[in-house]
């Protein structure tokens, strides 16, 4: 029988199962041929090589911000920066692009570090009005975003815009500096290999070394770890300059490892995806691996769906609403833990 | 038979930590009786109470009033079926006056105010009824706590409550303040209220109960009428065996002073004194209590002891080891040797989500022995949980389970492992065994007194008279931020003298007082 100590797994699955069914309910509903419709959201993007390269191409920025909102959350810092830190990074890395030249391999890792050290000091400053001054970090982020936002279209408009384009998007990036494809037939990139380096590295950071202990303890009760002799302002710092830079890096990656110019005109969305994706992996470093997986399927999923049938992708925002609805709401399935509670109570 | 006035059929509650607080428990009561509710902390007095009281819902089971069943959603359902609680920590704002407390929730208006003139006579109307005097314009927070829980009782009443839950009324009173507060009750028992008192002390419940309801472990033992039953009985009940509180202490030669304290002030930012020249000392192989009526300064002086002071003036030394500590902060001050038990084991002393072994080493995993530097050890960090679970007999399923899981006695023993085991020279014991069972209490002891044999100093606050009287070398009483007594062989003290220095009717004069310096 079910334990009550896998309640949070069972409850996790049980929402995505719940959220789906809503889906395939309205899917029913609007679609000519609902079963149809259906098969191409769920097999559609495992179908082809190059499906489950869109996938994986997908997961990689959701991986980046995932792991750096973990990292967030985990230190009970309710932080929404990483969507601001990883567009503005991106214009970094790509003015590093455009305008340096610097030879081979050299040229992206530069451009990445400096993206990524860019994200890491943008980052600490929510972070250090939160731990000198109690300043709320939700607040904060949020309003750094537009700041980034505002100050990053503006170096686009002015500083890399390329005149001859008939669109608003930068000059071209260097040759040299873009990021290689791994995977013939598909634009999978290294940034994948980076990013699960960067996760198997925050997983040993958190869990086994003493600045991730004092991480965890100031996130599960900063009270407790400042009686336990911890500096917890240093650490909620920390964890926004280690937040920013994995963020940073996200967005570097992304636009050398995916585009050939600095397109964005608008937030892309990757950081407050990257709250789902943790919320999805309850704040583990490895399970942002599955998580990132499973919504860039369902996003994939629903591209395809709107291109093969006759369903809108934006249905997909549904299920994310319900997603985000049914895990934060603590209310959900606790009548049955309570049942599992109390049997377990009587048998002990 | 009648049909009681409230009753409670088959009870369990199991809290969403996992913790269960009530397994199959029946409780009723009579009309116009005083029932006693008696039980060791943690058996599931108050939980019981609070479902009563509409705070907390039953996982099973059902509730019955006049013979009619009906579920308590909210503290409002109860009022409104004339149940009144009194609880432990009052429920009352600070800044208002009495009659503006008394009325809250149910203001009389007048136009778009509050009608106060009508509050004040509503207030003065109750009292003067159940004979409780009060002055409705006094502010709250100038009130003694006697005053407060007579305030807290009136507001029960003026909301017509017929049966009054009073959970253990008694801790944070003085010996005369009980009395007073028994005559009270008395009074309202002949007015036709029915009183449900919460308490573990058994003279008190002897003293004015018809019957007594004991629960042990979250069972009900059954219910007495306490005429036919003895103490001795009641106690066999409550916890399984006879209680003794008698330890072995050798007598210790005592050690070079590890904490001194001198000419100790401490001032709010309004100026208004906290603590006024408190002097004392405490040697190596020595306990030293610290007795006081909750709010007498005691917090203040564990704040001057741990680096909490910031955001108050204060002046004077505090030393441990020849070490100015006053101005520093508890990293410097842990690493000069110093542990402290905190009052508040949910909010300060644990981090709920988080292993027993997480919570072991929050103090120390900065040490060699913990880390190499970079990595945490963690097959050391292993085997020193499973050896501290063993030592101090934590009940859990192993070191990786969350602490959050065990129930309150565990969780303080994790507590005071994790603050013995790093060797300390001194030990501020803050309330080190409030709201944990008896055995837990007493193992706590052994190890504070083990720790004394070791040639380590104590320092232990406790509002559990008891427990201050038989395990210190020698006793400071506060009153008002001030050391009004001290007291070299306390065993031999009865509690009703203590109570009279804790009150305030009672002092020392300067040069008794002083000795705590030198305990000569």
């Amino acid at each position: 029988m079910f334990k009550s100590k896998y309640f949070e797994v069972i409850r996790t699955a049980a929402v995505i199962l719940i959220a789906l069914a809503i889906a395939f309910v309205i899917i029913a509903l609007v679609s000519e041929d609902p079963v149809k419709t259906i098969s191409i959201f769920l097999l559609e993007p495992l179908n082809s090589k190059g499906h489950i390269g869109n996938v994986i191409e997908m997961a990689i920025p959701l991986m980046f911000t995932g792991l750096a909102v973990s990292l967030l959350f985990r230190a009970n810092m309710f932080n929404l920066g990483a969507e601001g830190v990883f567009y503005f990074s991106g214009v970094v890395a790509s003015a590093i692009a455009i305008h340096w030249s610097l030879g081979g391999f050299l040229h992206p890792i530069v451009a990445i570090l400096i993206g990524s050290i860019v994200g890491a000091i943008l980052s600490a400053i929510p972070g250090i009005l939160k731990a000198k001054w109690n300043a709320n970090e939700l607040v904060t982020s949020l309003m750094f975003n537009n700041i980034l936002f505002g100050v990053g279209l503006y170096l686009l408009n002015y500083q890399l815009r390329d005149a001859k384009a008939f669109a608003n998007v930068s000059f071209k990036f260097e040759k040299t500096a873009l990021l290689d494809k791994i995977i013939p037939g598909t634009r999978i990139h290294t940034g994948l290999i980076i990013v699960l380096i960067l996760i198997v590295l925050a997983h040993y950071f958190l869990y086994k070394t003493k600045w991730g202990y004092e991480l965890r303890m100031t996130g599960a009760n900063r009270k407790f770890a400042q009686y336990s002799g911890m500096k917890t302002a240093k650490v909620i710092i920390l964890v926004h300059l280690i937040a920013g830079f994995i963020a940073g890096m996200g967005g570097s990656v992304e636009v050398l490892g995916m585009y050939s110019r600095f397109q964005w005109t608008a937030l892309p969305g990757y950081g407050l995806d990257g709250a789902l994706v943790a919320m999805l992996a309850k704040n583990n470093p490895l399970s942002v691996i599955a998580s990132a997986l499973f919504l860039a399927y369902i996003r994939i999923g629903a591209d395809l769906m709107a291109r093969l049938s006759d369903v809108p992708a934006e249905m997909i925002s549904i299920i994310q609403a319900v997603i985000i609805l049914l895990i934060s709401a603590e209310q959900f399935l606790k009548f049955w833990k309570n049942r599992m509670l109390l049997k377990e109570a009587r048998e002990s | 038979m009648e049909t009681p006035l409230l009753e409670m059929r088959g009870i369990t509650k199991v809290y969403p930590n996992g913790v269960v607080a009530n397994r199959d428990v029946s409780f009723s009561l009579r009309e116009g009786e005083i029932h006693a509710l008696a039980g060791e902390n943690g058996a599931g007095k108050s939980t019981l109470m609070k479902m009563i009281f509409g705070m907390e819902e039953p996982s099973e089971g059902d509730i019955y009033i006049y013979g009619e069943k009906v579920r308590l959603l909210s503290p409002q359902d109860a009022i409104d079926r004339g149940i009144g609680m009194v609880h432990q920590h009052f429920m009352l704002v600070p800044s208002f006056t009495v009659a503006e407390n008394m009325v809250l929730g149910m203001e009389p208006r007048k136009g778009f105010g509050i009608h106060y003139a009508e509050a004040i006579q509503m207030t003065e109307e109750t009292a003067r009824k159940y004979n409780l005097a009060v002055n409705p314009r006094a502010k709250v927070e100038d009130l003694t706590v006697g005053m407060k829980q007579k305030v807290e009782i009136l507001k029960a009443l003026i909301r017509g409550a017929k049966i009054l839950i009073l959970d253990e009324p008694t801790a944070v009173l003085t010996p005369q303040e009980t009395e007073e507060l028994f005559r009270e009750l008395k009074q309202l028992k002949e007015h036709g209220h029915t009183i449900v008192f919460i308490s573990h002390k058994l003279k008190e419940v002897k003293a004015i109960c018809d019957r007594i309801t004991i629960l042990r472990g979250g069972h009900s033992e059954g219910v007495f009428e306490v005429a036919d039953v003895t103490e001795q009985e009641i106690s066999r009940l409550m916890v399984g065996r006879d209680v003794v509180l008698k330890y072995d202490k050798s007598k210790l030669e005592l050690q070079k002073p590890v904490l001194t304290v001198e000419n100790l002030n401490v001032n709010d930012p309004q100026g208004k004194p906290l603590l006024s020249d408190i002097n004392f000392s405490v040697r190596g192989g020595q306990i030293v209590g610290i007795a006081g009526v909750e709010g007498n300064g005691q917090r203040e002086l564990v704040e001057a002891l741990t680096g909490g002071l910031a955001g108050l003036t204060s002046s004077g030394a505090v030393e441990v080891n020849g070490t100015q500590i006053r101005e520093s902060n508890i990293l410097n001050i842990r690493n000069l040797g110093v542990s402290y038990i905190p009052e508040d084991r949910m909010s300060q002393g644990s981090a709920g989500e988080a292993s027993i072994s997480d919570n072991m080493i929050s103090t120390h995993y900065r040490s060699k022995t913990i880390n190499n530097g970079v990595f945490l050890r963690g097959s050391r960090i292993a085997s020193l949980a499973v050896k501290l679970i063993e030592d101090f007999k934590i009940r859990c399923s192993g070191p990786k389970q969350q602490i959050g899981m065990l129930s309150g006695g565990n969780m303080q023993k994790v507590v005071v492992a994790r603050e013995c085991s790093t060797e300390p020279q001194l030990l501020i014991a803050e309330q080190p065994t409030r709201g944990v069972d008896v055995g837990a209490a007493q193992l706590i002891h052994q190890k504070l007194l083990e720790l004394r044999e070791n040639k380590g100093a104590i320092v232990l606050l406790s509002a559990d008279l008891n427990e201050v009287l038989e395990i210190s070398d020698c006793l400071l009483v506060m009153y008002e931020g001030q050391i009004v007594a001290y007291i070299e062989d306390p065993s031999s003290m009865s509690e009703e003298e203590l109570g009279l220095y804790m009150l305030g009717s009672k002092r020392q004069d300067a040069a008794d007082i002083r000795r705590a310096m030198n305990h000569v």
